[in-house]
């Protein structure tokens, strides 16, 4: 369900074209998103992708033609490519917006089951499941590892000794991967597994879920319409 | 930067992303055997987690990507498992994007699957340690490189107006391949020598 209604919004967000309904949708996000006790992990990982668009600022208003706002030397600021710029910026940053918002507290094991509710490849979802189930322990076997080369006086430096130290903990890591796997497969067929589990039913969406949704795609939609306009 | 956010793209490069993305998803898990899906989902959380470690590459640090040494384990099913994990780090982390889903696959999945399908059976087949390294890293960087031109292609396709940022794009590339290359070569190399089973591609 919020799945669905992130698609939609993202879908439509990256289909705007002009920059006013761009401003407000993203200032309606920035609200919406403060509204719900922002951590200070979201913002960290929202300043991550912001370093994406500042590439583009760099280059975009040089490149462009279109009437010149400012001269530094030799290189002309174009009014079309700082638009487009910002145009770029506000679309990215209100689509991570919306998914850590809608996504970002989504437990996986929940996840899986939307998933199969979606119809997508049984397969697929159970491989998903599989490795966000393993993700967290296969993390802190990693940083076991890591704590351990540091222990030995390991510092990370560019040199061909760091790159071969760095192989061999990944190596460690894949071959201890390996073999859970292999455990984990034989506890499953220990337990008759025969190809699916059985999947635990997902809660009916209640009203409020509804009109959440219809809510954030009606938004989504109507601020596609304003700007096709 | 591997995994495009939303709201770069233009349309037909996403559609087109899908496409391709659905087509080898749907083909690796085709050939993928129910028993195997413990071992490539375990797997994908292993490449995850190694994706996560920094590694210092010259005056900067990269992350490496692993999809040449997916390639070499899981063959065909390298492309279900990068999509797993794009979507996980897309939830986890908000890298990537739900709309570029399809595109980031393909982008990462792709270079990967077709340099480990030309490589692999030259690494597997040699008993010369210094050889098999050099081949691994040569799958590594090439995957790397393969990768770059990707993300560059699919914004150059997107908009004219994105080519410099590309170019820009390609340079950041460089000391990946490197990294790639080094620790590709380091891990098939420890794997050979540890588990020489484990670099045999899951689907059979």
């Amino acid at each position: 369900m919020r799945l669905v209604a992130a698609l939609i919004a993202v879908a439509a967000i990256s289909l705007l074209h002009t920059l006013p309904v761009a401003i407000a949708v993203f200032s309606l996000t920035a609200v919406v998103a403060a509204l719900h006790r922002p951590e200070r992990r979201l913002w960290r990982r929202l300043l991550h992708v912001e370093a994406f668009i500042l590439l583009l600022f760099v280059t975009l208003p040089f490149t462009m033609a279109g009437p010149t706002v400012a001269t530094f030397g030799p290189l002309h600021v174009s009014s079309t490519g700082l638009w487009r710029a910002t145009l770029i910026a506000l679309k990215v940053s209100t689509s991570v917006l919306i998914l850590l918002v809608f996504l970002g507290g989504m437990e996986p094991e929940r996840l899986g089951s939307t998933l199969r509710a979606l119809h997508v490849p049984e397969r697929l979802s159970r491989l998903f499941v599989m490795t966000a189930r393993y993700v967290g322990l296969i993390r802190d076997e990693a940083r076991r590892l890591t704590e351990t080369m540091r222990a030995r006086g390991f510092r990370p430096r560019s040199n061909r000794h760091t790159w071969r130290s760095y192989g061999h903990l990944l190596g460690m890591i894949l071959v201890r991967a390996l073999e859970r796997a292999e455990r984990v497969e034989e506890a499953m067929l220990c337990r008759g597994y025969a190809g699916h589990y059985p999947h635990s039913p997902l809660p009916a969406p209640r009203h409020r879920d509804w009109a959440a949704f219809a809510l954030v795609s009606g938004a989504a939609i109507l601020a596609l319409m304003v700007d096709r306009l | 930067m591997a995994h495009i956010p939303d709201g770069l793209l233009s349309v037909p490069v996403l559609l087109c992303g899908a496409g391709v993305a659905a087509a080898g998803v749907g083909l690796g898990l085709r050939r993928l055997d129910d028993r195997l899906i413990p071992r490539a989902g375990i797997l994908a959380a292993a490449v995850f987690v190694g994706s996560l470690v920094s590694i210092p590459v010259g005056p900067s640090s990269v992350h490496v990507l692993l999809s040449g040494l997916m390639g070499l384990m899981l063959g065909t099913a390298t492309f279900p498992a990068v999509l797993v994990i794009l979507l996980l780090q897309t939830l986890l982390f908000g890298f990537g994007g739900l709309t570029t889903l399809g595109v980031n696959t393909v982008n990462i999945a792709l270079p990967g699957v077709l340099f480990a399908l030309l490589l692999g059976p030259a690494i597997r087949r040699t008993g010369h340690a210094a050889t098999r390294a050099a081949l691994a890293g040569l799958v590594g960087a090439l995957s790397v490189a393969g990768t770059g031109g990707l993300v560059a292609l699919s914004l150059a396709v997107s908009s004219s107006d994105y080519t410099p940022v590309a170019k820009v794009l390609m340079a950041t590339y460089v000391p990946l391949m490197i990294g790639e290359a080094f620790v590709t070569a380091t891990i098939v190399t420890f794997l050979a020598r540890v588990q020489p089973d484990a670099l045999r591609p899951a689907t059979s």
